[in-house]
């Protein structure tokens, strides 16, 4: 049978809708996924307790454990440290694969109080990193987490610090891996940090 | 008064087990208190224990004391919507038959206002308030900044 001219423009125009259907499911079913899957790189640059300016460069190879928090609070940064330290205990030979960083939201008052004696007391591997205003708001930027003073006249100075308590777990390569939620156990953080090292 | 206060501690300092012990008040039992070294007096220290409401009426924690700190407090911390906050709470409740505890994360007696240092192995006297069975004190025992329960042979976290 023969076509009219009309039939096969319409016959083209189908064909047409049909492929840019088919284009548009596969777009679209792929779409949330490559953006989950695209690397997220969260940065910083803060001096640690000697000044000097660190980067995630410092730790390019190496799995870095985050956790964002202020020395003055006496229940979530300390239970938290010290599953951290116990991780690191656990890992033994491994630990020098992994690198857990303590990121002040305090830093102006944390630096008076004291840092790195701080840190130590649970691991002497813990970093502690503070900046300046900026360059913290920045980090917490980077890393999507939240920090907000709170005015309390009952507190210590005055003020307490509200923050994100999950600790970060960073790929050697720099990429967001995953998140602990607060009071995740050390068992726990291990059982998934091991295979990866 | 600063004397007393560290013949207490020496008296308290010398009988470390009885952080272990079980305290009673009316139906209340307290057990496993214990608390962080802090890294010296400038940052507040933290008070944990476990309370047992063994009677039938409803009580409730509502104040702590202590002669190692000029400000103790009952705290709360809160996570939500992934944030953590500490607001200050004015009583904890224990309710008929339940266990309560003051645990990390959770309810717990914040010490502001140190006379000293809290050192890993020392002890020192807390007072608990309770809404209805009165006061009762019990021996807090220091472990380390690192530690996630109290050290006894049958603690609970």
């Amino acid at each position: 049978m023969r076509l009219t001219r009309l039939q096969k423009i319409l016959w083209a125009a189908a064909g047409v809708a049909a492929l840019a259907y088919g284009a548009l499911m596969v777009f679209s079913d792929r779409a949330p996924v490559s953006v989950a899957e695209a690397a997220f790189r969260p940065t910083f640059s803060l001096p640690d307790a000697e000044g000097r300016l660190r980067t995630p460069a410092d730790f390019a190879g190496k799995h870095l454990l985050v956790f964002f928090g202020f020395t003055n609070c006496p229940d979530v940064c300390p239970t938290t440290l010290a599953e951290v330290a116990q991780v690191m205990d656990d890992l033994g030979e491994e630990a020098e694969n992994v690198q857990p960083l303590f990121i002040s939201v305090d830093p102006e008052r944390d630096r008076r109080l004291g840092l790195a004696a701080f840190t130590a007391a649970f691991h002497p591997t813990i970093l502690a990193l503070a900046g300046d205003t900026e360059q913290t708001r920045a980090a917490a930027e980077s890393f999507k987490i939240f920090f907000e003073r709170q005015d309390d006249a009952a507190a210590p100075d005055g003020y307490m610090m509200s923050h994100s308590p999950a600790l970060y777990l960073i790929g050697p390569d720099g990429d967001w891996l995953r998140q602990f939620t607060y009071g995740t156990p050390a068992a726990d953080i291990l059982a998934d940090l091991q295979p990866r090292l | 008064m600063k004397r007393v206060i560290l013949a207490t501690l020496v008296v308290f300092a010398a009988m470390p087990a009885l952080a272990c012990e079980t305290v009673r008040v009316g139906d209340i039992e307290v057990e496993h208190a214990w608390s962080r070294a802090t890294i010296g007096a400038d940052r507040p220290g933290v008070v944990y224990l476990s309370i047992r409401n063994t009677g039938s009426t409803d009580d409730a924690l509502i104040g702590v004391a202590t002669p190692i700190a000029g400000m103790p407090m009952l705290h709360e911390t809160v996570v939500s919507d992934g944030i953590a906050s500490m607001p200050h709470t004015m009583s904890m409740p224990v309710p008929a038959g339940q266990t309560a505890a003051l645990a990390p994360g959770g309810f717990h007696g914040m010490l502001m206002g140190l006379t000293q240092a809290l050192k890993k192995g020392d002890s020192f006297p807390l007072t608990l308030t309770f809404e209805t069975a009165g006061d009762v004190t019990v021996t807090v025992e220091v472990l380390g900044m690192g530690a996630k329960e109290a050290e006894c042979p049958n603690a609970q976290p």
